[in-house]
């Protein structure tokens, strides 16, 4: 859909990954292009978000065999596989606590940082159940939010480490 | 053909002030909220923009031979193919949709691409030969108003001159204190980038799907330049990334329409993160020098004020920004005489226009960093010196106009002052986030200073100087499942601030009923003015309202006309409540869908404001805005004076917000609005040299983290204006204005050093010339 044929003569890359759960399988990628761009344009998944497409706002951060990335950072061929997972795959079909206490907390404005931020909080307290303030900025300090300046998002990791006890 | 949007959020059972969660924040959580930068249908191309590598050049040739026979390219188009007027823009029509003959900025937009990929149309857009005839760029403002300078524009450099005279210009003092103070290029960052979506209908006309904060003036503007009429030029809203002025200016938009109607197809444009750095407007830098004299007492006596910002290239909202940098250049103080001579110009740097608080963060540093010099020369407290000096209920303007109550600016002051201080940073407890320079290890507390500052700012809050501000709902009151139902619609821009939730209350409120919807905003409805100016609460929000009472009017009719020979009571419904109608005794006369059934009432209201004048010319004395709010901060700072490298270790705020609307989203702003203000003081600063900016990434312009911003300690006051609906003011942009200038401040009191320019770099921290 609205992607188009590849710019380069070749055939392209064929990437075969789980995103999600689910097998998923795309080709004629062009070598070039990033994650985000194949998890966004090719596989329908726009949730995680293109602001700097350069690795320093964290709005595309998803997991990738577990570990958090920054998918813009990887290219969309270093992901054939890999196990995905981004935000429309956290919670399944009703919210994680993690979502819920974003919400609750006042946490989202414009939202565009949001789905980075809430993939970043989950593996925040998958690794840390009961971070302190410290321990909370120090591991979403790669996240920028320019609507919140913070205070409400910190509350939102506060109340979902409390409600995941 | 029409891509998918996200489905309105219900808001249930909700009043005004009530604490609100937003109706939107699940599907952004989710991840399933559409952006415009997330838009797609089937078989749609890409838009890429060639712009120029030059600040000032003549443009002599453009062949874009090679770029249409690139691969994949379907569409390649210049000013030529430009259909109606080829410049826009939103006071003066003097930028180009494409450039033509010359170029007055680096990145300017020169040519455009559709192709079947992204990266087709940006290798084509590359293939777009341009032959320049560079010419000297004119970067320094104050060159720009010599007669030596080239005009850049018709007419000359000054896109305005503001004077104010205000009481006895010849007026002395007993204490007099001067100062000069710069001001750096500021950008909003929204994080969604310029991005949108045309889909020509097939009949000559045009449906575009985009963030924008004012969908109307996008439209005329569109239609013009399309050489459409207005209603085949249509614009839906799809999610906005954030705003704070940036979406005011077109970007993408004529861009996006002229490809898809030259194409027959559905084209997408979404700028990269350097791209959006010269897509829109910034903050205009600013260079101010100030007089103040005052008694030996520390009351004001006079100020005078010269007050020169670079608008760049082009006018955008400047001449509405100078008029603000004037109009409160004295801050929200009493000041018997004032002398203000204000300047915008064109140059060839990156073109300015709004950002949140403009003119008013400007001046901010300004005043206040006099009034600390004023209370250094009299030996007076500093928060003493302002509550001396402090406007009241009542005040005048430096333009004249009688500020009208309630005004607290010394409340303001008291409770910020009066906020208890944090503790010292602990060196044995030592955690490094917490130290200046962080966790790169360059301090465990030698040579680290504590300071505190304090700054007050005031603004406008809507349109000022007699432009017509108005805006447009429509409420839809139903019965949807055997329940009540309320839907607003409104063109009005939810940019993030939360008027989304803030149109459900009032609607909620108005018409008692709980389930309420608002509705995808777009030009099907009347104009709702722009998200800015801290506007839209009071002016969307008072239309709602008044559509909302002209539904509860035909309620009540219609209830006297079924009910009224049989229910004797119904003569004594004075309000709806719980989805139905309520005696003054607090009996339930009907409900609502009872009464309704199949009945729908459908009513659009305008909703005016009281107008405004325009500043005379030559004295700048006028009843020139509607409404005026303020905010005071207090900063405490650990500033590492041998590395000059600054922590802000707490912001403490009051300000008057009127009625909070929905206290969770007034908490929001007051937070988010001194993070940019913070931003402005200590990091941010579009990096221009010889016209070209040095730094458009992330990686390169810094914005505030999570461990850059400190807690904010809150106080909001409701004194509620007698004006406005519920009593509201404005609440966005006064977070803005004195955060920065409190940290400033405070900085100042660590370091020793006079720091008249931000945003503060660590060689100004630390005197490398000594």
């Amino acid at each position: 859909m609205g992607v188009g044929r590849i710019p380069d003569k070749g055939a392209g890359v064929k990437i075969a990954c789980t995103v999600n759960g689910q097998a998923r399988t795309v080709e004629g990628v062009w070598e070039g292009e990033s994650l985000l761009f194949v998890l966004r344009d090719r596989m329908q998944l726009p949730g995680s978000k293109n602001a700097c497409e350069q690795g320093e706002c964290g709005s595309c951060s998803i997991y990738m065999d577990g570990s958090l990335v920054c998918a813009c950072l990887v290219l969309g061929g270093q992901a054939n596989g890999r196990e995905i997972v981004t935000i429309e795959g956290i919670g399944g079909g009703q919210l994680h606590p993690v979502q819920h206490a974003f919400v609750e907390a006042g946490a989202v404005q414009c939202g565009f940082c949001t789905p980075g931020l809430v993939v970043a909080t989950h593996d925040l307290l998958r690794r840390n159940p009961k971070p302190s303030d410290a321990g909370i900025r120090e591991a979403l300090a790669g996240n920028i939010c320019r609507c919140t300046g913070y205070a409400k998002i910190i509350d939102a990791v506060n109340m979902a480490a409390g409600s995941l006890k | 053909m029409k891509p998918r949007l996200t489905a309105p959020g219900h808001v249930l059972g909700r009043r005004v002030g009530d604490r609100v969660t937003r109706p939107d924040a699940e599907p952004k959580v989710r991840g399933d909220f559409v952006y415009s930068s997330d838009l797609q249908v089937d078989g749609m191309l890409w838009g890429a923009t060639v712009r120029s590598p030059h600040p000032y050049a003549r443009i002599v040739a453009i062949d874009t031979a090679e770029a249409v026979a690139s691969s994949g390219v379907r569409a390649v188009l210049t000013h030529e193919e430009v259909p109606g007027r080829k410049v826009y823009g939103l006071e003066i029509p003097d930028q180009p949709v494409l450039a033509f003959d010359v170029v007055r900025y680096w990145g300017e937009a020169v040519a455009l691409v559709a192709a079947d990929s992204p990266e087709e149309a940006r290798r084509a857009a590359h293939k777009v030969r341009v032959d320049y005839q560079v010419l000297v760029p004119l970067i320094d403002p104050e060159l720009a108003l010599t007669p030596e300078a080239p005009h850049l524009h018709q007419g000359g450099n000054v896109t305005r001159r503001v004077k104010i005279r205000h009481g006895d210009q010849s007026a002395r003092a007993d204490v007099v204190v001067t100062g000069d103070y710069e001001i750096g290029m500021q950008d909003q960052a929204p994080l969604g980038p310029e991005s949108g979506l045309a889909i020509p209908d097939g009949e000559g006309g045009v449906d575009l799907y985009i963030a924008t904060q004012w969908l109307h003036v996008d439209r005329d503007q569109l239609a013009e330049t399309l050489a459409l009429p207005p209603e085949k030029v249509r614009l839906t809203m799809a999610g906005i990334g954030g705003a704070f002025g940036a979406r005011e200016d077109l970007s993408m938009q004529a861009h996006a329409c002229m490809l898809a109607l030259r194409t027959g197809r559905p084209v997408k444009i979404s700028y990269s993160r350097p791209e959006s750095f010269v897509g829109h407007v910034h903050r205009h830098p600013g260079r101010l020098h100030y007089e103040h004299g005052a008694t030996r007492d520390g009351k004001l006596v006079y100020v005078k004020a010269r007050i020169l910002l670079d608008g760049g290239a082009y006018a955008s909202s400047s001449t509405a920004v100078i008029a603000n940098a004037c109009c409160f250049a004295v801050g929200p103080y009493e000041c018997p005489s004032a002398t203000i001579d204000g300047w915008v110009v064109y140059t060839n740097n990156p073109p300015c226009g709004a950002m949140r608080g403009f003119g008013s963060v400007q001046n901010c540093y300004a005043h206040e960093a006099q009034m600390d010099k004023l209370a250094a020369a009299t030996r007076m407290d500093p928060v003493e010196l302002r509550i001396r000096n402090a406007m009241k209920t009542g005040s005048s303007m430096i333009t004249g106009q009688i500020v009208e109550g309630p005004v607290a600016v010394a409340e303001l002051l008291r409770r910020v002052r009066d906020e208890p201080m944090p503790p010292a940073t602990s060196a044995s407890a030592l955690d490094l986030t917490d130290m200046p320079g962080g966790v790169s290890n360059t301090t465990h507390g030698e040579g680290v200073r504590r300071g505190v500052g304090y700054a007050v700012g005031f603004k406008n809050i809507g349109y000022s100087e007699g432009f017509n501000d108005y805006s447009t709902a429509r409420v839809r009151l139903s019965v949807v499942g055997g329940s009540a139902h309320v839907e607003v619609h409104t063109a009005s821009a939810e940019v993030g601030q939360g008027l989304v939730t803030v149109q459900a209350q009032i609607a909620g409120t108005e018409l008692g009923v709980s389930d309420v919807v608002v509705l995808d905003a777009d030009t099907a409805v009347g104009s709702a003015g722009s998200s800015s100016a801290s506007r839209q609460t009071y002016i969307t929000g008072g239309a709602v309202k008044a559509a909302c009472e002209a539904v509860r009017e035909r309620v009540f009719k219609l209830a006297q006309s079924e009910l009224g020979g049989r229910q004797p009571e119904v003569g004594k419904a004075i309000r709806l409540e719980n989805d139905s109608i309520v005696s003054a005794d607090g009996g339930v006369v009907v409900a609502l869908a009872t009464l309704l059934g199949e009945d729908v009432i459908e009513e659009t209201r305008e909703f005016h404001p009281r107008s405004t004048n325009r500043l005379d010319p030559e004295t700048g004395q006028a009843n020139a805005h509607l409404q005026y709010a303020f905010a005071a901060h207090r900063a405490i700072v650990d500033v590492d004076t041998e590395l000059g490298l600054v922590k802000v270790v707490e912001l403490a705020t009051a300000q008057d917000v009127g009625k909070a609307i929905n206290p969770q989203a007034v908490e929001g702003q007051l937070e988010g609005g001194a993070a940019q203000g913070l931003g402005l003081a200590v990091m941010e600063e579009i990096q221009v040299k010889d016209g070209v900016i040095r730094n458009a990434s992330f990686t390169d312009y810094l914005l505030p983290t999570i461990l850059d911003m400190p807690p904010v300690r809150m106080q909001i006051l409701e004194l509620g204006d007698p004006h406005s609906p519920y009593g509201l003011k404005g609440v966005g942009e006064p977070p803005t204005i004195s955060s920065g200038p409190a940290i400033l401040a405070a900085i100042r009191a660590a370091s020793g050093r006079p720091l008249s320019r931000v945003p503060v770099r660590p060689h100004d921290v630390v005197d490398l010339t000594s």
